[in-house]
Order: structure tokens, then C-alpha cells, then sequence
């Protein structure tokens, strides 16, 4: 079920916010309100860590993971680096990577299995998200636009994209990524999903402006209302039983 | 089907068509295609009300007089029940107006005595980052009665003149006014004159404004050579705002030279036109009297001016012409074309209708009409008793001609058409008679007599013709006229081919009526 909810009376949550399967790591806000939604709804399934990145709050556009790992941009501290490693699960890989566009969040969409990237990213870049987050990495453009993590919202269960995408377009993605794809808007007809909101397999947070019409849509396409967490990290939790043996 | 989704464009580059896909309004979820606010328009509308702050309803002043509306402060403009002019005027009196795009406007229907006008107005406008929405709205006039100044001026008192031009010519005929009514009724102008009067030797025209007044004088300036005065005399002021309101009078003489008339020059213009002989005819007068010397040939040119500085007199017009019989026309000597118009210096051998006996031999420009036979209109200034000085001082050096031709005579032609009407008629200007002087007042009959009288002047004159209308006669049969042409040289008429229709008044107006009917 999606929540809604505001950071700071701001209503672009993904912009700090990032929620994968594994973790959840949320900005640090002046009032602890933020982090409370985020915990009623995540508490005992995966760790929720409280950070920053580079010193900033908008943590969400900077950072690019899924379960198997973090890439955070080369303007990550070194102090913030050692606390996300301690905070985050083992099977997580954190990868400090030196890469001109610093915006990993705005330039790489990802979920566990593939992701879209810039297409003006480099090559190592490349080569570290598909060794870092074990994915299939697919240059794209999304409605023309390059900023891919910006445009489009990504679970392993469905995805929303930018509203002017081509029908043409919308099938190419959906081939290439494998999941059901639909053009929405999210914050009362806002045209930037990724900043707006912040999905997984289970849940999704949007923000408050977000109409009933437009969560009606996020629910159908990410199937989140017969989604339960439990039968999800149970399987996580098999696979892990599964290495310590 | 790959080639249905791609073509190749002038680039040789292969570019995928694209289809604009669907989403869903974000507020009620009905599927449109997206648009830069992602909402449906009636969600949109719902929102934005872009006619917000715009004016609804207002009040104009219309004058049930003249059918005009007022436009503040002080101009009424005349416009029609759901036109045009109305419609710009009704949306230049909204206010604010320039804050949206106005996208089209019309009026809807409304009862004419409701005393209301609907307008529908269309704006479009921008609304929430780059999404531009159209509405539609009516506003609604009340229209209120109020008559503008110059009728109500014109209620309180109906024979109110602001300007008046007195029009006048010391001749004892009145032909120059007919030409000059049928002048005036050809330019339209005199209307706009309030009031139009006929008095002796002349006509007097009253107008609601002095401007008009300015630009009647003008056109009378260029078409006939005259001299005027301008007088005022006040009405009343206003002491308060200091504005005086005085009624303009023009006071405005024609030269007394007509055509047709015999001048005997004083010997100061005589020089100064290059000796010009004494005697001279005046052939055609417009702006300028044209002089042509029977003897030499030779013309001159005399504007108003010119003429005003020495104001000389004719000494013998028109009443005084006399009918001569020609008998014999020499072939010409001299040949001359002044103004358009060809003349022929020749000698003639002709006598007094009422002294046949008396033979004279006289020099005339004429030679190119007259033949043996003719009849001949002209002076007799052997018998003349003129009242000219200068004409007696040459008398008495011998210097004079016995006679001198003006026009030839038409009036055994005519004989055969007595009675059948014309195949043209004329229209008249709406003139009060004078009747208040008793006698000084205008003869009817004699009037009939010169109309009659201008009416040949004009049969005979092409020239004269070329700045009036003349209107088919609806009662003239064209056969009569046919049959009196075949017995040689009719009396000459005027060409069906000059006749203009009469101009039908219509329910759409005054259309362009004139046309000329081919043979």
C-alpha cells in the first residue's frame, strides 16, 4: 500500500529518501517525523539507516542501489562511507565511485535485476554497476530525456515513467526491462516520478500532493496491494541461511 | 513492419515514429493525453477560473436620436444593432481586458427593446506552468437613453445654424445656380447642410457646423470663381470655462462674368493679358473665366484673383442676344483649338432677323459650324445701348465690329420636337422658395423659362455636361427620337450613352446605382 508523506513540508520524497529491498536510508531532517513513517511501515523487515552524503540531505539523487549493493558518488566522506557499511546488511556491497556525474540517483534507475543508465555515463562506470549491483545495465533515454533515474520509478514488480513517453517508447522499455511499464505522474500531476516518490517490492512512499487518482496507479502497476513483506524477505532470508551453511 | 514504424527522413537517418501515449487525469482518472499541467481540462477549469477579475456587466449610453453610443468622455459613434462597430466598441469599454488573449467574440441573440446586448467573449490564458486554457464567458450591457449634445441642442431648437454660407452673383439670370445645384448634387456637397434657401440673386445654405461651412466654401472656391468674407457674431458664453459659442457667416460672391457674355476690357487688364482685344467673349467659367478674342483667336486665363483686382463688368449678356440669319460662310482663314474646343476664324455675310435687309460682313469665330442657311445667335453692337464707358470711348475711334456671333441657333431643329419630352431629366436640390419678399421674390415662370433655357444650354454643350448627372427619363420613348433623326440633322441631344440610371433607393441602402446602358 502506498503511504503518503512530506519531508520537511516538501513534498519530493525520493529526492530523500532511497528504499530498495535490503535497506532504507532516509535524510536527517530537523523533526524526526520522516524517519517515524518510514519506520512504521519498515521497521523489522530491513534496517533503516539515517544519513548524508557529501554533507547534503538530497541523498536520494546521489546515490544509486539496489539489494546487492550501494554506489555513492565520489563526494561521499569518508566517515559517512564507514557508517554506511557498518549500518548496512553485509550482502551489501558500498562502492565509492569516481565518475564525473556525481547525480548517481538522477543518472542510473535501477531494481535487482536490470538498470537504466545516462547515456553520457563512462565505461568503468558501467562495468562497476554491473559488477557492484549484479544487474544488466541498458543506456536509454526516457521521453527524450536523458536523466533516467529522475524520470521513471523502478521496482522489480512494475515501473512508472515520465507522462510524454511515446507508446512506442513504453513498449521498447518494457521489452528491455521486463516489467510493466506505465507513463503516470506522481504530487498532483508532477512530471518528475523519481524525485517524487521511492518504491519497492512491498511499499511505495509518495508525496502528500499525490492525488487518490494518481495512487490508485501507483498501486495497480508496482501490485502492491497484495504485496505482502514477510513472503518476500523470507525468501531473502533463505538465500542467506543458504551461505552460512 | 518495421517500415510501418520507421521512415526514412531527409537525412537518410531512420527515426521511429512516435505515438503520444495516454495517462490518466491526475485528479479524476479519466485517460487523456498528456499535457503540461497532466490534468484533464475540466479538472483544469474547475480549478483555474481564468475569467476571475474580468468585467461582466457595465453600462453604455446610447442617444435613441441618432443611434449613437457614447464614448467617454465626449464621442458618440454611430454603429449599427449587432454590428460590427458595435461589437469593437462593446469590448474596447471592458476594462482589464488586456490581461487575457481575446480568441473571439459574437454577440447572442437579445431582444432589441430589453435594453441589453449578451456578448459571448473566448480568452485564453496560462494557467500553472506552460498549460494555456480557453473559456468562454458572456457579459452583459445595459444600454441607457441619452441624448447626445448636438440632438438635444437640436430638440430645444430645430432651426439652430451654427454656420451659414450666403451664396450670391449680381446677375439678373439665374443660370450659374442652376449649374452650380447640378455641381453640388454630383459631389454631394451640401449634405450636410441643415437648411437650403433660394433668395434673390442668390441661395443661402445653413449648416449645424462650422467646418462644414469651411469645406462647402471650398468646394465652391474650386468649381466657380469667387470671393468671400467671414463674419461671427456671439451667441452666447459661458463665463465660468470661458468658451464662446458664436454663429459663422460666409459671405460669398460669384463673378458676375457668365458664359456667353460680350466684355469690353478696361485697357489696364487688356495690357497686362498681352493686349488682348477690347471686345472679348467669355467662353467657359470654372475656377478660372476663360476670355477668347473673336478676332485673334487668342484666350486667356483670369482666376478669381486675378479678376477680383480689377472686378470689371460684362457689357452685353445673354438677354441681349439677337438671331441672325447667315447667308454666306467664307472658307476660314485661321483655325485655332483653345480649351479642347476648335474654333475657325472666318468671314460671314449675315442680317438681323428684324433687318433683313441690312447686310453686314463680320469676322467670327464660328466658322467651323456655321454653314449657309444657319440661323446664329449673337451681339449687336452697332444697335447696342450699353452703358460702358470704355465700350464708347472705342465707339468713337471706330474700333468696334458691327456684330458679334456666340452660338449657333438651334430653334427650327427644336420646332419639330416641341412639346415631346427629353429623353434626360435632372434632379434638384431641396430649396425653400423666398416668398417673404413680395417683390422681390422670384417669378415662377420666368424660372421656367431660363431652366428651360440652362436644359438646351446643356443639350448643346458637351463640355458643360462632363461634371453633372443626368438621369434617364423613365417617360421618354426612344422611338419618337429615332424618327425625327432621319430627316436630316436633329437639335442636338445628349447621348444615351451619358444618361445615367436613376439611382434606386433600396432597403440596403444606397447602393452603387449608376450604370451606363450600352446602345
Amino acid at each position: 500500500m502506498a503511504t503518503r508523506l512530506q519531508f520537511e513540508n516538501n513534498c519530493e520524497v525520493g529526492v530523500f529518501s532511497k528504499l530498495t529491498n535490503a535497506y532504507c536510508l532516509v535524510a536527517i531532517g530537523g523533526s524526526e517525523n520522516f524517519y517515524s513513517a518510514f519506520e512504521s511501515e519498515l521497521a523489522d523487515v530491513i534496517p533503516i539507516v539515517k544519513t548524508s552524503l557529501g554533507g547534503t540531505r538530497i541523498i536520494g539523487r546521489l546515490c544509486a542501489g539496489n539489494k546487492n549493493g550501494l554506489l555513492v558518488p565520489h563526494t561521499t566522506t569518508d566517515q559517512e562511507l564507514q557508517h554506511l557499511r557498518n549500518s548496512l546488511p553485509d550482502s551489501v556491497v558500498v562502492q565509492r565511485i569516481e565518475e564525473r556525474l556525481s547525480a548517481l540517483g538522477n543518472c542510473i534507475a535501477c531494481n535487482d535485476h536490470v538498470a537504466l543508465a545516462h547515456t553520457d555515463l563512462d565505461k568503468e562506470t558501467e562495468e562497476i554497476i554491473a559488477d557492484v549491483l549484479g544487474v544488466e545495465v541498458f543506456r536509454q533515454t526516457i521521453a527524450g530525456n536523458i536523466l533516467v533515474g529522475s524520470n521513471c520509478a523502478l521496482s522489480n514488480r512494475g515501473g512508472i515513467v515520465h507522462p510524454h513517453t511515446s507508446v512506442e517508447d513504453l513498449d521498447e522499455l518494457s521489452t528491455l526491462l521486463q516489467v510493466p511499464l506505465v507513463a503516470g505522474t506522481v504530487n498532483r500531476g508532477s512530471e518528475v516520478i523519481g524525485a517524487g516518490m521511492t518504491v519497492n517490492d512491498w511499499t511505495a512512499f509518495c508525496g502528500s500532493d499525490t492525488t487518490a487518482t494518481e495512487l490508485s496507479v501507483i498501486d495497480s502497476i508496482f501490485k502492491l496491494r497484495e504485496a505482502q513483506p514477510s513472503s518476500i524477505v523470507d525468501e531473502m532470508r533463505k538465500s542467506l541461511i543458504d551461505t552460512y551453511v | 513492419m518495421m517500415s510501418a514504424l520507421m521512415d526514412q527522413d531527409s537525412s537518410g537517418m531512420f527515426k521511429v515514429q512516435q505515438t503520444i501515449g495516454s495517462v490518466v487525469c491526475c485528479k479524476c482518472g479519466v485517460p487523456m493525453p498528456p499535457n503540461a499541467a497532466n490534468m484533464c481540462v475540466n479538472c483544469l477549469r474547475s480549478e483555474f477560473d481564468i475569467t476571475e477579475g474580468l468585467q461582466k456587466s457595465i453600462q453604455i449610453f446610447y442617444c435613441p436620436e441618432c443611434g449613437c453610443y457614447l464614448q467617454p468622455p465626449k464621442t458618440w459613434i454611430k454603429a449599427q444593432w449587432e454590428s460590427r462597430d458595435l461589437l469593437s466598441f462593446c469590448i474596447k469599454r471592458l476594462k482589464n481586458l488586456n490581461k487575457v488573449r481575446l480568441k473571439n467574440a459574437e454577440f447572442v441573440w437579445t431582444e432589441p427593446h430589453s435594453k441589453r446586448i449578451k456578448v459571448k467573449l473566448t480568452v485564453q490564458a496560462e494557467v500553472l506552468n506552460g498549460a494555456v486554457l480557453e473559456q468562454s464567458y458572456p457579459v452583459e450591457y445595459t444600454v441607457r437613453d441619452n441624448l447626445c449634445e448636438s440632438c438635444s441642442r437640436f430638440q430645444a431648437n430645430p432651426d439652430q445654424w451654427v454656420a451659414s454660407v450666403q451664396l450670391r452673383q449680381h446677375v439678373s439670370h439665374r443660370r450659374s445656380f442652376f449649374y452650380l445645384e447640378q455641381l453640388i448634387l454630383r459631389h454631394d456637397a451640401a449634405s450636410r447642410a441643415v437648411r437650403i434657401k433660394q433668395v434673390h440673386q442668390g441661395i443661402d445654405f445653413f449648416f449645424g457646423n462650422k467646418s462644414h461651412a469651411d469645406s462647402f466654401v471650398e468646394f465652391l472656391s474650386k468649381v466657380v470663381p469667387i470671393e468671400y468674407r467671414q463674419d461671427k457674431q456671439l451667441v452666447s458664453h459661458d463665463v465660468k470655462s470661458s468658451l464662446y459659442n458664436y454663429k459663422y457667416t460666409y459671405s460669398v460672391k460669384i463673378c458676375p462674368i457668365c458664359r456667353e457674355d460680350l466684355i469690353c476690357l478696361p485697357s489696364k487688364v487688356s495690357s497686362s493679358l498681352g493686349n488682348l482685344g477690347p471686345l472679348v467673349v467669355c467662353t467657359k467659367v470654372s475656377d478660372r473665366i476663360t476670355l477668347l478674342d473673336p478676332r485673334t483667336l487668342r484666350c486667356a486665363f483670369l482666376d478669381a484673383s486675378q479678376y477680383w483686382r480689377s472686378g470689371f463688368r460684362s457689357a452685353l449678356t445673354s438677354r441681349q442676344l439677337v438671331k441672325y440669319s447667315v447667308f454666306y460662310v467664307e472658307p476660314p482663314v485661321g483655325e485655332a483649338t483653345v480649351g479642347g474646343q476648335k474654333y475657325a476664324l472666318s468671314y460671314v455675310l449675315i442680317a438681323r432677323e428684324s433687318d433683313i435687309g441690312k447686310m453686314l460682313t463680320v469676322q467670327t469665330h464660328l466658322g467651323h459650324i456655321l454653314k449657309t442657311g444657319d440661323q446664329a445667335l449673337g451681339y449687336d453692337i452697332y444697335g447696342a445701348n450699353v452703358n460702358d464707358d470704355e465700350m464708347d470711348e472705342y465707339r468713337l475711334h471706330g474700333r468696334l465690329p458691327e456684330a458679334i456671333l456666340i452660338k449657333k441657333c438651334y430653334d427650327k431643329e427644336r420646332e419639330r420636337k416641341k412639346g415631346k419630352p427629353r429623353a434626360f431629366t435632372t434632379k434638384k436640390l431641396p430649396m425653400e422658395m423666398d416668398e417673404s419678399r413680395g417683390g422681390r421674390g422670384v417669378d415662377p415662370g420666368k424660372m421656367e423659362n431660363e431652366y428651360e433655357e440652362f436644359l438646351r444650354d446643356l443639350e448643346e454643350n458637351p463640355e458643360l455636361r462632363f461634371n453633372i448627372s443626368l438621369y434617364k427619363n423613365k417617360n421618354y420613348q426612344e422611338s419618337d427620337e429615332t424618327a425625327s433623326m432621319t430627316d436630316g440633322e436633329g437639335a442636338p441631344t445628349v447621348p444615351i450613352e451619358e444618361l445615367l440610371a436613376e439611382l434606386e433607393l433600396s432597403e440596403e441602402g444606397e447602393g452603387d446605382g449608376e450604370d451606363d446602358m450600352d446602345e
